[in-house]
């Protein structure tokens, strides 16, 4: 039981690490664009954020089933953190998404950079919670 | 496939901020123009295809249609011989990559309004001697070619103007196929050519030919380094292939004509995507030497837009003003001058506009052929429509219009439709 519970809990922090490198790497190109204007930085960040909302999906969906079952524990209140921090992170991101759909400078823009910035925060501070030992404590000890 | 479409139609249903003021004149010299407008989601409607089974277009009382041509390979313009055979250039062309998701889903989106035919590459040739509607010969002119749509014939050479060259092909009068190899006039841009039809048509007096070249993006999203020679038009010396610039900025001219009574040089031109159903609209000009009409950066003269970073000021100061507005999104794609008195009446000066249809509206636009009245060698008047009924009441596209022609020989006008694969023939009524 507990083997499968660590290869869960694995499997589940290799998934978070997508978005948590996909996002803040989305806001990197977002600025070389907005300071070069060259079209390629921002073409990175439509993929960066599309990427990284396919992976954070998965990682929403997987926190809300895991918010489910401890919902009559004490892990309860740490779970929904976590959770509302990732679903936060994919609105904000599909925002993003269709921001970063628009043409030309319209891609990038300062909203498109406000959002790359946020999700880019909350899909640190998941990690930073995910792996800080608090969520799932019997993994981390 | 079926799951993104579920996707799509939810991002439609997002974007359900794309209203179009109905009570705005978006025609002719002085069109109202909102301000520009984007939204998160853009505003995509394409008009499902529907087959015309026994229903033919509407046309004028007085006036008789039917479809001289069915079953052909995406038809897109077309040009009458000496001796009145018909051309119709047939295919599709274009070979931009997808750059970001969002040009694979738009593409996706995009195809349910054409049609699954493949491209025919060729043109086909029509003769109908005693111009009853039903054409005795109908044969393959030539083969191989790619993605061909603008035509002209002058001096014993009818010209091609494929997706990446101008090519001629010598030319015996009454014949109905050509294998000789084509013989290039000039290369031209083809490089991703995500507007990819070239327009074509001669000088009065024969000696240049005019090609219409779209730009390589909606406002130069691809960067500016692939929109060198886009957007433009060219002056092509018939004779030694040297090739001049004649117009800039001139966002994707899709067809180009003489106006028979001075001789000028129009265009019917699509303009710009994405800032909101009534930003910009799609305009009928004459193309004069040195101008520059403002894409990417301006539109309709000297409305800047916010999308185009970095801003060209001294670009925009002198950006002129199209002639006459035929509405946004209506998608122009063809151009027709009547001559020698069209029609008579009402339809005697003017042209014969062929309108796609949109997809970036709410409100369907466009997917009709109207006429534009001239006097003296200008537009004089509202647009009337003249053909339509290529939607149905509930908004399924029947047909979507590409390039007219009247042949005043025959006092008839025809109208290539690229999604029933058809060429339609309106003539008045005996």
């Amino acid at each position: 039981m507990t083997a499968i519970r660590r290869t869960g809990t694995a499997l589940h922090r290799i998934l978070l690490a997508f978005p948590t490198a996909l996002f803040p790497a989305a806001m990197i190109t977002d600025i070389a664009y907005l300071r070069t204007a060259q079209i390629q930085w921002s073409n990175f960040s439509a993929w960066l954020i599309t990427g990284g909302l396919v992976f954070g999906g998965l990682v929403l969906v997987w926190s809300l089933a895991e918010l489910a079952l401890a919902f009559r524990t004490a892990g309860r209140a740490i779970h929904a953190i976590y959770a509302g921090l990732l679903a936060a992170m994919c609105l904000l991101g599909l925002v993003n998404a269709f921001k970063h759909s628009q043409d030309a400078w319209s891609s990038v823009g300062t909203f498109g950079l406000i959002l790359s910035i946020l999700c880019a925060l909350l899909a640190i501070a998941a990690a930073a919670l995910a792996f800080s030992g608090l969520l799932h404590p019997e993994v981390d000890q | 496939m079926t799951r993104l479409m579920t996707c799509a139609a939810a991002l439609l249903a997002l974007a359900a901020c794309g209203r179009s003021g109905s009570d705005l004149d978006q025609t002719g010299p002085r069109p109202e123009l909102p301000d520009a407008r984007e939204t998160l989601v853009p505003s995509m409607h394409i008009a499902r295809p529907v087959g015309w089974g026994d229903a033919v277009p509407t046309v004028p009382a007085g006036y008789t249609v039917s479809a001289l041509a069915t079953d052909l390979k995406i038809p897109r313009q077309m040009l009458v011989l000496p001796n009145g055979d018909i051309l119709v250039a047939e295919g599709r062309g274009g070979n931009a990559p997808a750059l970001r998701p969002k040009d694979v889903l738009a593409g996706i989106i995009k195809k349910k309004g054409t049609t699954p035919v493949e491209s025919g590459d060729r043109i086909t040739l029509l003769r109908d001697a005693n111009n009853d509607g039903r054409p005795e010969v109908r044969t393959v002119f030539i083969d191989n070619l790619n993605a061909p749509y603008g035509l002209a014939f002058v001096d014993g050479y009818v010209y091609v103007a494929n997706q990446d060259e101008l090519v001629r092909f010598p030319y015996q009068e009454g014949q109905t196929r050509i294998t000789a190899p084509p013989q290039r006039v000039t290369r031209l841009p083809s490089e991703i050519n995500h507007h990819w039809t070239k327009a074509l048509t001669a000088s009065a007096d024969g000696q240049t030919l005019y090609v219409g070249i779209g730009s390589n993006s909606n406002v130069g999203e691809r960067g500016m380094a692939v929109e060198e020679e886009r957007a433009v038009v060219w002056a092509v010396d018939r004779t030694t292939g040297a090739r001049r610039t004649v117009a800039r900025g001139i966002r994707n001219p899709t067809a180009l004509a003489i106006e028979p009574s001075t001789g000028a040089l129009w265009a019917v031109v699509n303009e710009r995507d994405e800032i909101g159903p009534q930003a910009s609209p799609d305009y009928l000009t004459t193309v004069r030497e040195g101008a520059f009409y403002g894409w990417p950066y301006s539109y309709w003269g000297q409305n800047v837009d916010p999308r185009v970073r970095p801003q060209k000021p001294e670009l925009v100061a002198r950006a002129v003003e199209p002639d006459y507005a035929l509405g946004s999104h209506v998608a122009a794609l063809g151009l027709s001058f009547a001559r020698d008195g069209g029609f008579g009446g009402r339809f005697a000066e003017g042209a014969f506009v062929g309108e796609h249809g949109s997809w970036n509206r709410q409100d369907l636009a466009g997917y009709k052929v109207v006429w534009i009245p001239f006097a003296g060698g200008q537009p004089n008047g509202e647009p009337v429509d003249f053909v339509t009924g290529f939607l149905t009441g509930d908004g399924r596209a029947r047909g979507r219009p590409v390039g007219v022609l009247f042949d005043p020989d025959r006092r008839i006008l025809l109208v290539a439709d690229d999604l029933s694969n058809t060429v339609w023939r309106v003539a008045p009524r005996r």
